[in-house]
């Protein structure tokens, strides 16, 4: 029978989201084209993350140790690997993160493998829907060869629910090959907010704000939402890199999308479109934001943001 | 050192994006073609490079129709040395390329290999990390720089890449979820660069009409030995779900009522 080999990804013994989203993904291939799922998470904290995935699916291995203490694409590709050929996997599944397009492709060229990349849908056992030109377009793409590797955009499926009967955890042992690249240092942007492509309200700023995010942020406290941005905001070094929406930064879709001082550009779309309801502030009426928003307001948000946290705090 | 670049020939993203009728492929008429723009900045992160590690040579590698002569020409413009051009008319997926450009990566032994994190057009983000594996060598992807592109450094044109000493390693700090990762990488590497790496240069007309002079070499697949019949195929092409526009309100405290009431998300 086929196997779905799904590709956690965790950091110190705690499962990411997009990984349950991912499942799903898998869930709907092994409808369409047969076949039994397994897991495998690799890294430190990997036998813990695996016990949480454990409660999703009967078969979940967990590779630690030495060379896949940090998550080298050199290193994490061949491990999962290793566990796709244990399991004669015809189907490599995995989150389109970061970690998930850097070992995506690496997989595949070492399975002689297809990859499909960032899918919206399974459409059936070897189609699937990926958007294109910045999601101007959305193509079916077909992997004609015998594995599959289908990296799956998190916010087109919903979280994997629990299994009636927790499942096991292997330790696979795998060998690390010894990788030409070397981890130096990790500067984590520590942030007491919900993460970006997981929380249920993000309000995103614009260079409308001039590089003022207070009134941005202060909105964000009382709704416990995320706060993201533009690519003008993340390249003038107002905002981090990884707050960035879009088609080349973060796709987000959640209940609530909030714009403030965001023109709306395609690219800038490409990354929220997807969210249940938007909402536009800008100062500018012809703005393009205003075209996928579902309530538009046009406004300065340097008065508007303050009148409406205030608002919000009323209805608490 | 010697450093390869690619440069693919895509779609202006000022342009607008149709669907062909028969939902083959999108409407190419009336289209504007450039180079893409994550291109744009591993060339740029190619000369500073060079021009910091003299003497060093950049090539700028495209593969496609006889058009991408054009890109290949932006490139030389912007001060490349030389230009290759594998070309092929028609679709190819990024596999295809990954191996036609690992062909070309065995006949020109480069120290570094630079690439964009991801083609606008098709939007794949693969094709580096599968190069990366073809050749067996580290990978950088999402490659950044700590300092923004209003600071000092930019302004300077300081390449975001970090050599050592021995010129054996290369130092590359990389966007990645949650914040920017710094990795060792020994040469040759390979790096896709992400928007963050720099601010591309225009190029200058002086340096445009030298870049007529400067050499293009013409390859084929074939003669490289490479089958290019893709692994991913594009079977049907459509339209995006629309999102229907709403309505303005007039006030925030109207909005609230709205977001309260109506929507329930507040
Ligand atoms: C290859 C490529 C990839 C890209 N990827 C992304 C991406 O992933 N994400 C992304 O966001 N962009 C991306 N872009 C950039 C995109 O094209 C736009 O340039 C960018 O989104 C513009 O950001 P902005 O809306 O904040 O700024 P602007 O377009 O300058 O808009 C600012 C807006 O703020 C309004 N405003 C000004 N002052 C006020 C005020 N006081 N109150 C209310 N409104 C005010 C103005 O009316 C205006 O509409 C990409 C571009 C390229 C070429
Ligand atoms: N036909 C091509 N010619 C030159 N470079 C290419 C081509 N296709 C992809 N690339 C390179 O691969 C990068 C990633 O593309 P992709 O994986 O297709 O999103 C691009 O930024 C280019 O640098």
């Amino acid at each position: 029978m086929a196997t779905i080999l799904l590709i956690a990804e965790q950091a110190h013994g705690h499962l990411k989201k997009a990984t349950l989203s991912a499942l799903t993904a898998a869930q709907q291939l092994a409808q369409k084209g047969g076949g039994q799922i397994q897991a495998v998470v690799i890294g430190a904290g990997a036998a813990q993350s695996a016990q949480e995935l454990a409660a999703y699916l009967p078969t979940v291995h967990a590779v630690e140790g030495g060379g896949f203490e940090h998550a080298l694409a050199e290193t994490h590709a061949a491990a999962a690997v290793e566990a796709a050929k244990k399991v004669g996997a015809t189907d490599v599944v995995l989150a389109a993160t970061a970690y998930g397009k850097d070992i995506a492709p690496r997989i595949a060229a070492k399975l002689a493998a297809g990859v499909a990349s960032d899918i919206l849908a399974v459409v059936s056992a070897n189609q699937f829907k990926r958007a294109m030109w910045a999601g101007n377009a959305i193509a079916t793409v077909e992997v004609t060869t015998p594995v599959k590797v289908v990296s799956v955009r998190a916010t087109e499926f919903p979280a994997a629910q629990k299994s009636g009967s927790p499942g096991a955890v292997q330790q696979l042992g795998v060998t690390a090959p010894a990788p030409k690249t070397k981890f130096i240092e990790f500067n984590e942007v520590k942030s007491a907010r919900p993460e970006l492509t997981e929380a249920s309200v993000v309000v995103s700023g614009g260079r409308g704000t001039k590089g003022d995010f207070k009134p941005i942020e202060a909105l964000a406290d009382v709704l416990n939402a995320a706060v993201g941005a533009s690519r003008a905001v993340v390249d003038a070094g107002w905002q981090p890199n990884d707050l960035q929406v879009g088609q080349t930064g973060k796709v987000v879709a959640p209940k609530l999308y909030i714009a403030a001082g965001i023109s709306g550009a395609i690219q800038h779309l490409a990354g929220m479109k997807g969210s249940k309801t938007i909402v536009a502030i800008n100062k500018d009426a012809e703005a393009p934001i205003f075209q996928v928003a579902d309530y538009g307001l046009v406004a300065d948000l340097f008065k508007a943001l303050p009148e409406l946290t205030e608002e919000v705090k009323k209805l608490k | 050192m010697k450093i390869l670049v690619t440069v693919k020939r895509v779609e202006d993203y000022e342009s607008k994006i149709k669907v062909k009728p028969d939902n083959s492929w999108i409407v190419t008429e009336g289209v504007n073609y450039r180079a893409n723009p994550f291109d744009e900045i591993a060339v740029e992160e190619a000369l500073r490079v060079r021009d910091a590690n003299a003497p060093s040579e950049v090539v700028a590698v495209s593969i496609g129709s006889g058009a991408a002569q054009a890109e290949i020409r932006s490139a030389l413009a912007m001060g490349a040395d030389r230009g290759i051009l594998v070309k092929h008319d028609g679709f190819l997926d990024s596999d295809a390329v990954a191996r036609l450009l690992q062909k070309v990566v065995a006949k020109e032994a480069p120290d570094l290999v630079l690439m964009g994190k991801q083609a606008v057009d098709v939007d794949d983000n693969v094709t580096g990390q599968l190069l990366a594996e073809y050749l067996g060598w580290g990978q950088a992807t999402f490659a950044s720089k700590k300092e923004s592109l209003e600071s000092p450094e930019e302004k300077a044109k300081k390449p975001g890449l970090r050599f050592g000493a021995d010129k054996k390693t290369v130092q590359v700090a990389r966007e990645v979820d949650g914040g920017l990762e710094v990795l060792e990488v020994q040469l040759p590497a390979l790096i896709t660069v992400d928007l963050r790496l720099n601010v591309p240069r225009y190029a200058s007309l002086p340096n445009i009409m030298k870049a007529k002079k400067k050499p293009i070499e013409e390859l084929a697949p074939a003669a490289l030995g490479v089958d290019v019949s893709p692994k991913v195929k594009v079977v049907r092409v459509e339209a995006p779900p629309a999102r229907t526009a709403g309505i303005k309100v007039p006030d925030v405290a109207t909005l609230v009522k709205k977001l309260h009431e109506d929507a329930k998300v507040v």
